[in-house]
């Protein structure tokens, strides 16, 4: 399972594109990193994979994900998780419905729960289910918005500078549990940030834009 | 994706052209052939200008288009200065007391207001009362015309009770989205007043963001005809009080004349929009060279407190206004100087079946279905929008707004003919549908900003978590959106219970609201039965804000995320 980037371009539609094509394959388990001046598109570029580009914006050339053309589907049917500067774990759902949120249908009752459950658990978080998004700590919801990501089972996975809004010690402690179950998940995933000791720690291919 | 999106655009597109602008123009047709002299129901079928010179040799016609003129225009820009003077006065200070002290007042509708301010201004009304004799010397009301005054001040101090309040919510709305803070101290440090960096710096700000509530309110004053009928000059009355007696006067002649006066008071409102655009270049130019003389207005202060001091008058009348209706439905006896009544009772409350009863009911399910259909259609609207991934065009802002922009006298008698023909005037439906046209609107104005105001990352999560279209808006996009949902519909049902001139128009005398008895009995019937019919109709709109505000801090009681947030 890789993630293929082919020639991908991202502009406003009729106008000049944000950047020069990017090409750019990723393994599973890789963590490719995008790194940029502000303002460049590095941002616009994840939205292009994920299937959120806004309204007036065009992207053009290839973006493959175990051999499927992905700019030709809706967003819900990509299976790209995302993670975001802040967590975005629903405000009116409880720890345990936001992350049952992303399970499959198929897994019903008791399943569900286990598999909550199980989750909570890898972050540290058990017990946490019946708990108010809003009276977790920094991290805690950061371990909480990966592993509702998690869940889904995504094929792949797109940060959106997710370390940005944690301080130093806490950044290291959250970058390598993101990237640790990456890696035994063999899930590719791609990493806009401004920080080098990022790129560092992700340790695959670095894109310049 | 893309096309689903399309499809919903224009099932709600489809929806309101089909539902909302072609009955309003049909409507308006309709009134301008009978304007024209044809109307085949009386007979009327030669084209001629009788109508317009029947219309100039009525009595008091002029007198009718003066006091409208007077009491829309005037009252308007009075609404407009209090509210902006006393914001600047109470910004920042008491703004969480004021919010809580203005739903009672926004909530109320018209008539029940309007009810209430002449149980309270009348001569033998309950200021008198609490004066007599001892302030006054009076020991019998006296001869004096309090209310339905010859000038309009009456129906000047109920529309400002109504309309003050109003843009005092819209504006601290819009004051929400601008740096008022940060604005204010720069301002004063550069030596400016503190009532001078409002009108200097804050209020040209403001006034873009509040035009179009303005121009709505503008041509509500021009064209109201149930707190006109209650507090407005008797004889001769406004000229929207006018039209409707013409159009409902026993001599089926007039009906013609009346169409030509209803085109014309299109024109009237038409006229003083017009004339207000105009006023606003004016105003700009003038302010500019104000502002560059670079006045630090020191001294503006004690205008900011008259203004704020009047603003207190009017609320507190208000108030006491919604008080008295409580009062009046409870008293028995209670002859005129006393200040309270000299026994309370039941009674009136206790016979339902004396005609408030079927009219609360009616009241109610017209209100419901008129809130629910609005509700789903405003969220068909934005989910449509979103769905697009694009704004609100020009054109659409202007067709959902058109209804509020235009004298509901205009179309709705030509409207009802057309349903006349079609054989589905005077039934629920008809009035449901009528009232919908205004309720609507009402709707968008409330939910339009909190649902853009929506993380739009929390959509994307849940797409990236494969959440589809429908299950975002059902699973994250409502129950996030339930506060503001709540408030929209409350919104809306207090609007719906407010209606007049459609329930009584469409509603052909058949469909009895709570609002269309109430304005009916309002003159010269027993105070303690009217007294039951307003109370009834302040309080339903009451219970309704009240749920709104309840239900979600029920609901969300264990979720921080989500108190306070959205309002």
């Amino acid at each position: 399972m890789s993630l293929g980037l082919f020639d991908v371009s991202v502009g406003p539609k009729g106008r000049a594109p944000l950047f020069l094509p990017v090409s750019l394959q990723v393994a599973g388990g890789e963590v490719a990193t995008l790194m940029g001046p502000s303002g460049i598109g590095k941002s616009t570029l994840l939205d292009a994979i994920g299937g959120h580009l806004v309204y007036g914006f065009a992207v053009s050339g290839r973006v493959e994900l175990a051999g499927r053309d992905m700019l030709a589907l809706p967003t819900e049917a990509r299976r790209i998780g995302v993670l975001f500067q802040d967590a975005m774990l629903f405000p009116h759902l409880s720890v345990g419905d936001n992350l049952a949120f992303g399970l499959a249908r198929g897994v019903r009752g008791a399943a569900r729960r286990a598999a909550v459950e199980e989750a909570l658990e890898q972050a540290g978080l058990a017990g946490f289910a019946g708990r108010d998004p809003a009276t977790l700590s920094g991290g805690q919801r950061a371990r909480a918005a990966l592993m509702r990501a998690l869940l889904a089972e995504p094929l792949a996975l797109l940060l959106d500078e997710p370390f940005s809004r944690l301080d130093k010690e806490l950044r290291a402690e959250i970058r390598a549990f993101v990237f640790d179950h990456l890696r035994a998940r063999a899930i590719p995933a791609l990493m806009v940030t401004h920080d080098a000791s990022d790129a560092e720690a992700a340790g695959g291919v670095v894109v310049q834009l | 994706m893309k096309a689903d999106g399309r499809a919903l655009r224009g099932v709600v597109a489809l929806a309101l052209l089909g539902g909302f602008v072609l009955p309003i123009i049909a409507g308006f047709a309709q009134t301008a052939r009978a304007a024209f002299g044809v109307l085949p129901a009386i007979s009327a079928v030669d084209w001629s200008l009788d109508a317009w010179r029947a219309l100039l040799d009525l009595p008091g016609f002029g007198t009718n288009l003066r006091l409208t003129l007077v009491t829309g225009v005037g009252s308007t820009v009075l609404a407009l200065v209090l509210a902006a003077g006393f914001v600047a006065l109470v910004y920042g200070r008491w703004a969480g007391l004021m919010g809580r002290a203005l739903i009672p007042l926004l909530a109320a509708p018209h008539a029940a207001l309007a009810i209430g301010l002449a149980f309270l201004l009348t001569p033998s009304g309950w200021i008198a009362r609490m004066l007599s004799p001892g302030v006054t010397g009076w020991d019998r009301p006296p001869d004096l015309a309090t209310v339905n005054d010859g000038w309009g001040v009456a129906l000047i101090i109920g529309l400002l009770i109504k309309e003050v309040p109003f843009l005092l919510l819209i504006m601290g709305s819009a004051l929400g989205q601008l740096p008022v803070r940060g604005q204010l101290a720069a301002g004063r440090a550069l030596g400016y007043g503190r009532g001078m960096v409002w009108a200097k710096v804050i209020l040209p700000q403001v006034y873009p963001l509040i035009r179009l509530p303005i121009f709505i309110v503008l041509a509500f004053s021009l064209s109201v005809v149930d707190l006109a009928i209650i507090l407005g000059p008797s004889n001769p009355p406004t000229f929207s009080v006018a039209i409707v007696r013409w159009f409902s006067a026993p001599d089926i002649a007039l009906i013609l004349p009346a169409s030509a006066a209803a085109l014309m008071q299109v024109g009237v409102v038409a006229g003083a929009i017009g004339l207000w655009i105009v006023a606003e270049g004016v105003a700009r130019r003038v302010g500019l060279w104000w502002l560059r003389r670079g006045g630090r207005g020191h001294s503006a202060g004690p205008g900011l407190w008259v203004a704020g001091g009047m603003v207190a008058v009017l609320f507190a009348l208000g108030i006491l206004a919604l008080l008295s209706l409580l009062v009046w439905s409870f008293a028995w006896r209670w002859s005129f100087p006393q200040a309270l009544p000299q026994s309370w009772s039941m009674r009136a409350w206790m016979t339902p079946g004396a005609g408030w009863g079927d009219a609360a009911r009616a009241t109610i399910v017209i209100g419901v279905a008129t809130m629910l259909a609005s509700l789903a259609l405003a969220i068909a609207w934005l989910e449509g929008e979103d769905r697009a991934r694009r704004g609100r065009a020009g054109w659409a802002q202007v067709m959902i707004y058109l209804p509020l922009l235009v004298p509901q006298i205009g179309f709705l008698y030509g409207l009802n003919v057309l349903f006349l023909q079609m054989g589905i005037s005077g039934g629920m439906l008809a009035v449901i549908w009528a009232q919908m046209l205004f309720v609507f609107p009402y709707v968008m104005i409330a939910l339009s900003d909190p649902w853009r105001a929506l993380d739009r990352q929390h959509l994307r999560a849940a797409a990236a978590l494969g959440a589809s279209p429908w299950r975002r808006l059902v699973a994250v996009k409502l129950p996030m959106l339930v506060r503001p949902l709540m408030v929209a519909g409350a919104v809306g049902f207090a609007v719906s219970v407010a209606q007049y001139l459609p329930t009584l128009f469409m509603g052909a005398g058949r469909v009895a609201t709570l609002t269309t008895e109430a304005v009916t009995l309002a003159s010269g019937s027993d105070r303690r039965i009217v007294g039951v019919y307003a109370v009834l109709q302040a309080g339903l709109p009451f219970l309704a804000y009240g749920a709104a505000l309840l239900v979600p801090a029920l609901v969300y009681r264990n979720r921080r995320g989500l108190q306070g947030g959205a309002r």
